[in-house]
């Protein structure tokens, strides 16, 4: 799975899915996490990449990187690879 | 390059909460690079507001309901056209559309042109023959059935397969959504009152509606077609806000539309997308819709194009728009002297 090509992601952290009009809001921490996953980081990069700039181990990330990587699905920003 | 001189009669001037095309089809005319127009308005009511909207409509002239015939209204067009030359006239309430395709031989022996879907294009697309409409044309539709007394919509529940919740449609305008058969028996009582019968009976799909507005040229090319979802939707289920849509499954399913019915004028497809990316037809109305100024803004003249092919012009096909276009309707205080008023009211001219 990887992030929908198609949306369109602000540096305010605006993104747009032009196939549905739905739009969302995301904080910087969100914004991040969704720029590496777009750059096809992996589990581990990401998770490196976090704890390098926020104080938070890797398995407290972890936990919240499944939560939101469950949301992204469950709103279909997500696509299976090619 | 100069423009070229054009006279467009438009009704659908009540520009009202549930608002007709009318003056979103004149924007699109007006900001053309070609045509100069002179717009003549149709007017049902006193109180439309087209009328008083300075810049958009020229001249307005009252005309007859199209309840009162054919020959009232062909009278009155003619009085209309020995004062204003009309070119194309451009009806744009569903209402109205029939006696239009009607008229239109009559229309065009004195100079007038129009351009409409044939009477059987526009008759088999009528919400009470969907579900033949899905078979001959190879389109998913949900399953619905006109009825013409409330118990009939009971056996569909208790014979045919049908369950609750329900669409219940009038044949024109307006659709509730029944949960029950007390709220069916007060929809079905509501519409049938004020559209009369039959009234449509349609499976409820679940999921997203989007629409689409199309130009089809009758020889089964789209013209232009452009997708959006409504954002915001009013309490008579009018798009408050709208946005244009990058789906390429819409358009396709559009297109198909117009090559397998050799759809001629305007369109509007109302489509819901389920859950599992299914794209269900439930309904097509045969006309520009009021949101067609959407489409102007991304890129698609549709109203310009309407006017050219009319007159027999070649138009190209537009392969784009501008995706994540958004309209945002509002509502506006006129303020207008009594005189105007008065002029429309007792001499059906302003």
């Amino acid at each position: 799975m990887k992030i929908k090509k198609s949306l369109a992601i602000s540096e305010t952290g605006f993104v747009f899915d032009p196939s549905t009009g739905d739009s969302y809001t995301l904080n910087p921490v969100g914004l991040e996490i969704l720029q590496l996953l777009r750059e096809r980081k992996s589990r581990e990069q990401i998770t490196e990449a976090v704890m390098q700039s926020y104080d938070v181990d890797a398995m407290t990330f972890e936990r919240y990187y499944f939560d939101f990587l469950g949301m992204l699905k469950q709103m279909q920003l997500m696509e299976h690879d090619e | 390059m100069s423009k070229q001189k054009v006279t467009v009669a438009i009704s659908g001037l009540n520009n009202v909460d549930s608002p007709g095309p009318g003056i979103p089809v004149i924007r699109g005319i007006r900001e053309s690079a070609d045509i100069e127009s002179r717009i003549v308005g149709l007017a049902y009511e006193n109180l439309e507001p087209g009328p008083y909207m300075a810049g958009y409509v020229d001249k307005t002239y009252k005309v007859p309901y199209p309840s009162e015939g054919v020959e009232p209204l062909m009278e009155r067009i003619r009085y209309i056209h020995e004062r204003e030359q009309i070119d194309v006239l451009i009806p744009n309430f569903d209402s109205e559309i029939f006696v239009f395709i009607k008229l239109a031989d009559k229309l065009r022996e004195i100079g007038i042109h129009t351009f409409l879907p044939a009477m059987r294009q526009f008759e088999e697309r009528h919400k009470s023959n969907l579900p033949q409409y899905g078979r001959k044309y190879d389109i998913r539709v949900p399953d619905s059935r006109p009825v013409t007394s409330f118990e009939e919509i009971e056996d569909l529940v208790r014979r045919d397969g049908f369950s609750w919740p329900l669409m219940i449609k009038g044949k024109f305008y307006d659709a509730f959504l029944a949960r029950s058969a007390e709220q069916a028996r007060i929809y079905f009582n509501t519409i049938s009152a004020k559209w009369g019968l039959p009234v449509i009976v349609q499976e409820f799909v679940t999921g997203t509606e989007v629409n689409v507005v199309a130009l089809g040229d009758g020889n089964g090319r789209t013209i232009g077609a452009v997708a959006m979802r409504k954002q915001y939707i009013t309490d008579k289920g009018k798009a408050w806000g709208g946005i244009t849509l990058d789906d390429p499954s819409m358009l396709d399913f559009t297109r198909h539309v117009m090559s397998a019915t050799n759809w001629r004028g305007g369109m509007e497809l109302e489509l819901i997308r389920t859950p599992k990316n299914e794209l269900y037809l439930i309904e097509i109305n045969p006309r520009l819709p009021a949101w067609v100024y959407l489409a102007v803004a991304a890129g698609q003249n549709l109203p310009e194009a309407l006017v050219k092919l009319a007159l027999g012009q070649e138009v190209p096909e537009w392969t784009r728009y501008d995706v994540g276009k958004i309209f945002i309707r509002y509502s506006y205080d006129m303020i207008c002297d009594l005189d105007a008023f008065r002029k429309l009211s007792t001499t059906g001219e302003l």
